[in-house]
């Protein structure tokens, strides 16, 4: 089947995950014999590297610059036409969340969001998805012949190719905005996309006030973690609220999870059970989080936290 | 201001999950249901405040069955003016959409608001179907909200930061948290919500595009390795050696 994958980018830049879907994209379509298109818009400094996964063509909308879901969706239209795309892919972060639906509702291509493994090609198309804010998966079937799937970050591993994809530009129409911006607001500095993230360090309520957070940045800093925090901390005002993860925050699935000060709430485990290893610290050997850890430690934060800090250092030093 | 609330009814949060018929489908047994919280904590309580300031009326609509009355009269003892219930088991979000864009297509709503998911089926499907299946412009995760003759003036999250963007006027909104802060109902509410009308339509028998076919549980997790506090060495070693992620 031909795919057809969507990349989206911000400030000059595709982000990881695209590079995932793109992967994923190009994997369905060599197994079953088609071709996959990536169609991206605006300034995009990674192009060169996004044509390394696998895709044969990149329809690239350098003029795009805008913010209208319905826009970015008649710009997924129009290239979906042009390939002859059976299937389309997005990454499930917010931009890939909105337009998916639309783009859905348009072509009236059944859809399954949150896609956490390769669909099944024998028989029926059939996609293993995230549901109950991650306590279950669903296998859902797909009945229409066109087909939309969101793609959850740190679900597939991203694979390089021998060729690279050429790039076009494509300019079609997309009709006026009926959205405008006034204002972004970009939240301050290097820090890791917390969806993005391979390792992440997160702590709660345990951790007392916001200023001893700062051997939890300690931790991330060694090891290039994203950092994350239970509710009740967001709530407050200690953290920020785009760190808050659960069922009402987000979900991440990284291959390291690292709850400091965290008693591992339902509500808290259904954002982060997705982790490939999870490991607790915790004075209280009572907290259920112990029940869904692969390590725990039984201690003081204040404690063991520092202590961890120059044990990865020491690894670090080790290494280089 | 004319606004339509799409709602959804969800398990509690605290609900243990469980499946039966040979895990296909949900085992619904002693669950608790809730009106899936970004409907009401978020979006519901945002349209009454605009109702309470601008005038106008708050209308409901949910697709399920008569299990759904129950969070339906709950939605209207915390504000809202009617209800409707499209008359349709909800099996897929392309469906539901369908169903609330036929209802809405010739009532001249100025908003239509949902949630920006639902906690069970986390789809994130349904607003973004109906703003396509209406032609209307559409905004997702929208943390906060206002609305200045035919415009709203709306702020989202996105990838690393928010944004404010202004659309126009009749638009579709998927609300996420920040919103609006959640309202308990009153007694006064509770009461005048058993009169409020509830009117059941028939469904526009749109079609299902997928179906889920089996659910599964998450392997259980093998019981956890403990290592002393005073060896965290030890650590560092296993997630570098053994579990292979540093
Ligand atoms: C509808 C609903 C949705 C919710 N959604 C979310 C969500 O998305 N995300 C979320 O996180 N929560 C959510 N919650 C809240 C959730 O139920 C818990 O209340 C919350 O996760 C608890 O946060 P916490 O673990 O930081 O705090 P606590 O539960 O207070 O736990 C603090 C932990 O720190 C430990 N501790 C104390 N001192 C130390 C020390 N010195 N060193 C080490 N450990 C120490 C304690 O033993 C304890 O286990 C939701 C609740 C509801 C009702
Ligand atoms: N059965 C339903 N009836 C009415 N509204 C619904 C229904 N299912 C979903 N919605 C709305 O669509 C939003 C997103 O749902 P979903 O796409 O299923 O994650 C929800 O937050 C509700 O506002």
């Amino acid at each position: 089947m031909n795919v057809l994958v969507f990349a989206d980018s911000d400030n000059g830049k595709v982000a990881k995950a695209a590079y995932e879907a793109a992967s994923y994209g190009a994997n369905i379509a060599t197994k079953s014999g088609g071709k996959a298109t990536l169609v991206t818009y605006g300034q995009v400094d990674n192009l060169n590297e996004l044509a390394q996964y696998g895709i044969s063509d990149i329809l690239h909308a350098e003029s795009v610059d805008h913010v209208d879901p319905m826009q970015l969706a008649a710009l997924v239209d129009a290239a979906a036409q042009s390939t002859g795309a059976d299937l389309l892919i997005f990454s499930h972060d917010y931009t890939g969340k909105t337009i998916a639906p639309v783009v859905s509702a348009r072509m009236k291509a059944g859809m399954v969001t949150g896609a956490i493994d390769y669909p099944a090609l024998d028989g029926d198309f059939v996609v293993k998805t995230n549901v109950f804010s991650g306590k279950a998966f669903a296998h859902v079937k797909i009945n229409t012949d066109k087909k939309v799937i969101t793609l959850l970050p740190n679900s597939v591993s991203k694979s390089k190719s021998e060729a690279n994809a050429n790039v076009t530009a494509f300019a079609p129409d997309l009709g006026n905005a009926s959205v405008s911006i006034k204002e972004t607001k970009i939240k301050g500095g290097d820090g890791i996309n917390l969806t993005e993230a391979e390792l992440v360090v997160s702590a709660g309520r345990g951790l007392k006030a916001p200023e001893n957070w700062g051997m939890i940045e300690d931790l991330a800093h060694e090891l290039g973690a994203a950092t994350a925090c239970s509710r009740p901390v967001a709530d407050v005002g200690w953290r920020p609220h785009h760190e808050h993860v659960g069922q009402t925050g987000i979900a991440i699935r990284p291959d390291l999870y690292i709850a400091v000060g965290i008693s591992g709430a339902i509500q808290h485990l259904a954002g982060v059970n997705g982790s490939k290893v999870i490991v607790v610290i915790n004075t209280d050997p009572e907290a259920p989080f112990f029940k869904a850890a692969d390590y725990g430690i039984v201690g003081d934060a204040f404690d063991v936290v520092p202590k961890l800090v120059a044990a990865v250092k020491e690894l670090k030093a080790s290494q280089s | 201001m004319n606004i339509l609330v799409c709602i959804s009814k969800a398990p509690d949060t605290t609900s243990k999950i469980t499946f039966k018929e040979s895990n296909t489908s949900f085992n619904e047994d002693g669950v608790q249901f809730i009106v899936n919280p970004y409907d009401e904590w978020y979006a519901l309580v945002r349209a009454l405040e605009l109702k309470e300031t601008q005038g106008g009326k708050v209308t409901i609509i949910s697709v399920g069955g008569a299990d759904y009355e129950p969070i339906m009269r709950k939605a209207l003892a915390i504000g809202a003016d009617e209800a409707v219930r499209v008359d349709a088991q909800p099996l897929d979000a392309f469906q539901v959409a369908s169903e609330i864009a036929a209802y809405a297509a010739d009532k001249g709503f100025d908003l239509v608001m949902a949630g920006k998911e639902t906690i069970d089926y986390n789809g994130a499907q349904v607003g973004g179907m109906v703003a396509a299946l209406m032609h209307l412009p559409y905004v997702s995760n929208a943390t906060k909200m206002d609305v200045a003759g035919s415009e709203a003036t709306v702020e989202r999250d996105k990838q690393g930061g928010t944004e404010v963007l202004s659309v126009s006027l009749p638009a579709v909104i998927s609300a996420a948290k920040g919103m609006a802060e959640q309202r308990i109902p009153n007694m006064r509410g509770i009461m005048a919500a058993r009169s409020k009308p509830l009117q059941v339509i028939p469904s526009s028998a749109p079609a299902q595009l997928t179906e889920t076919v089996r659910y599964e549980l998450p392997p259980e997790k093998g019981s956890v390795k403990l290592i002393d506090p005073e060896n965290v060495n030890e650590l560092v070693n296993l997630l570098h050696n053994e579990a292979k992620v540093i």
